[in-house]
């Protein structure tokens, strides 16, 4: 019963996203198109934070070079759609190779402490290098997805659907990771590493396997970003971006990947709807940090009455 | 020559600052285990408030005495009503700092305004020494003196006194530290409070080069945290040393290639996790 109820839920979810644009304003599409992207993003660190329990602060970083690298390759070198795609896919995913190698042995609070302090290397990189990245200005000029990829429909409707596209091929790629055979070490890693080493499993191997799956999807988020917004800039990967990052995820339920969709669009859509209205963001979303720790610290999505009443719990 | 003089006392300046800020920041993590986020707000509030103190009395003494005074104070609120009930819950007190540190930094922006400002030099500094050739202000020779005797002091403390041998104990071991009969807790709140201040404290001495300016709080963050990575978190030694060795890193290499100059911290980062994980004075 509980668990019909919550596949009712889904697909009533699922066909609203299909059907509902066309009747919805372009500020709404728009919207809803930012939400599946930072969805994505919020998902690929809940591999890492929720499934493997392992806290990135760095998470926008992989995400802000795999944005950068679409930028420049479209703008500054003119590459075609599927170099810039394949490009930015490809130095995001290298990048958590090249970064998994250096945390992957430490834990806990040092995993947070280093991930922030590499993160924030990039943020200095895009920042400072202002040959290639324009430095505070960023790069902009990025053309539209429908343009460069030769689609005959632009707008942001269409834009939106081949969003939605990746959005649920990611989900679903995810969804299998996280419940595979390795998905399910990771949790054991998660809940006790020592019994998992003493098991045989080489947990250096799956947590590095762990950020570097995280990287990939994030890499998919930032392309598609880049595409979205025409722009990118050093504020997509500094130390706040990647803070909202986190609490998209704790907000929304680390350990379930539909708490992270529910974390960013909550977050998506605060952050839009009321900066239209009051200078004061960012009291607000420090207020929506302490609130979250102190009423929810758990998720939204794990708390007893969403559990109770959609079947969905994080599974211990 | 004097080029390389001058940049070595540039880079002992930013040495001078970033120690005041990661030897709290290392403290705090050593006893309580939090990546403070909020540690670059208490610098940028340390600028803030010293701003209105100098404003109204033009001695930056007064200033930083009250900006100390009154971040320590704050600091130890924001442990008493956000951080001790999460006691060994990193991520969710990492959350509370984040929380704080977007609450401070709208806060300076209602109270003071968004317009970058200097504070006036103290008017004894506002010269300079010459010494050959080298010819360097005398003020930042007086901020890398004073970081000296705060760094003696810090040291005399830890290794001298009742309240730094339970301070070592709680870093190796809090639990243990409890069990002793030690009051980790109050201990905590004094470190907070004091590194707070540190913070601040740092902050008024950077105030009539650097200024304050809104955003302020993460510019200097990044270079902090880098520091307590190499030196190894929870070591004032290792704050000591990790300091100089990333203010002179980042001032040549702001120097020599400016592009890349958040790059040339990485490479000694890299090095030190590789070699030693816990940084160069940290234990596991």
């Amino acid at each position: 019963m509980v668990a019909r109820n919550g596949r009712v839920l889904f697909s009533t979810v699922i066909a609203l996203l299909i059907a509902g644009p066309p009747f919805l304003t372009s500020y709404w599409v728009g919207l809803l198109t930012q939400m599946m992207i930072f969805a994505i993003l919020a998902m690929s660190l809940d591999i890492l934070l929720g499934y493997t329990g392992l806290p990135s602060l760095g998470h926008a970083g992989v995400f802000g070079v795999a944005a950068y690298t679409v930028a420049v390759l479209s703008t500054a070198q003119h590459f075609g759609f599927w170099t810039c795609v394949i490009g930015g896919l490809l130095l995001g995913t290298l990048l958590s190779a090249a970064f998994g190698l250096l945390v992957s042995h430490v834990r806990d609070v040092y995993f947070l402490m280093i991930t922030l302090a590499l993160g924030l290397v990039l943020w200095g990189v895009s920042y400072r290098w202002i040959p290639v990245t324009g430095g505070d200005n960023g790069v902009s000029g990025i053309p539209r997805l429908e343009a460069h990829a030769g689609l005959p429909v632009s707008g942001p409707i269409p834009f939106y659907y081949v969003t939605l596209c990746v959005f649920v091929v990611c989900a679903a790629l995810m969804g299998l990771v996280v419940s595979s055979p390795f998905g399910l070490t990771l949790k054991g890693i998660r809940e006790n590493e020592s019994r998992m080493k003493s098991l045989g499993v080489n947990t250096w191997l799956h947590c590095y396997l762990s950020y570097v799956t995280a990287g990939v999807f994030a890499s998919v988020s930032g392309v598609a970003w880049a595409y979205y917004n025409g722009f990118v800039s050093p504020t997509y990967l500094d130390l706040t971006a990647s803070s909202e990052l986190f609490l998209m995820v704790t907000l929304g339920g680390p350990g379930t990947l539909v708490g992270p969709v529910v974390g960013a669009a909550a977050i998506v859509l605060l952050k839009n709807v009321i900066s239209a209205y009051t200078q004061r963001w960012l009291l607000i979303l420090g207020s929506v940090y302490i609130v979250t720790i102190l009423a929810a610290p758990d998720g939204l999505w794990n708390l007893g009455v969403f559990a109770h009443a959609f079947g969905h719990h994080r599974e211990e | 020559m004097t080029y390389l003089i001058t940049q070595t006392l540039n880079g002992l300046f930013s040495a001078a600052l970033l120690f005041l800020l990661a030897s709290g920041l290392t403290l705090v993590f050593g006893v309580m285990r939090i990546v403070n986020i909020a540690h670059g707000s208490f610098y940028m509030l340390g600028v803030y408030i010293a701003s209105t103190i100098v404003g109204r009395t033009k001695s930056l003494w007064l200033g930083a005495l009250v900006a100390f005074i009154l971040v320590a104070s704050v600091g130890l609120l924001v442990q008493r009503l956000f951080l001790r009930q999460f006691a060994s819950r990193p991520l969710a007190q990492m959350m509370m700092t984040m929380g704080a540190a977007l609450l401070f930094r709208d806060a300076a922006f209602l109270i003071w305004g968004g317009d970058p400002f200097t504070l006036a030099y103290p008017s004894a500094l506002g010269g300079s020494v010459a010494a050959g050739d080298v010819v360097f202000p005398a003020y930042r020779l007086f901020v890398i003196l004073v970081a000296g005797i705060v760094a003696a002091a810090l040291w005399a403390i830890d290794a001298g006194t009742l309240v730094g041998a339970k301070l070592r104990a709680a870093v190796d071991d809090s639990e243990m530290a409890g069990a002793m009969g030690i009051d980790v807790g109050r201990l905590s709140g004094l470190v907070f409070a004091v590194g707070a201040g540190l913070a601040a404290f740092g902050g008024v001495m950077s105030g009539p080069i650097v200024g304050g300016y809104p955003g302020m709080d993460f510019d200097l963050l990044p270079l902090a945290f880098v520091v307590v990575i190499i030196g190894g978190m929870g070591s004032l030694k290792g704050a000591l040393v990790g300091s100089v060795v990333v203010g002179m890193i980042d001032n040549f290499g702001k120097a020599l290639v400016p592009e890349l100059s958040y790059f040339t911290l990485f490479a000694p980062m890299v090095i030190v996790l590789a070699l030693k994980p816990t940084g160069l004075y940290g234990r596991a």
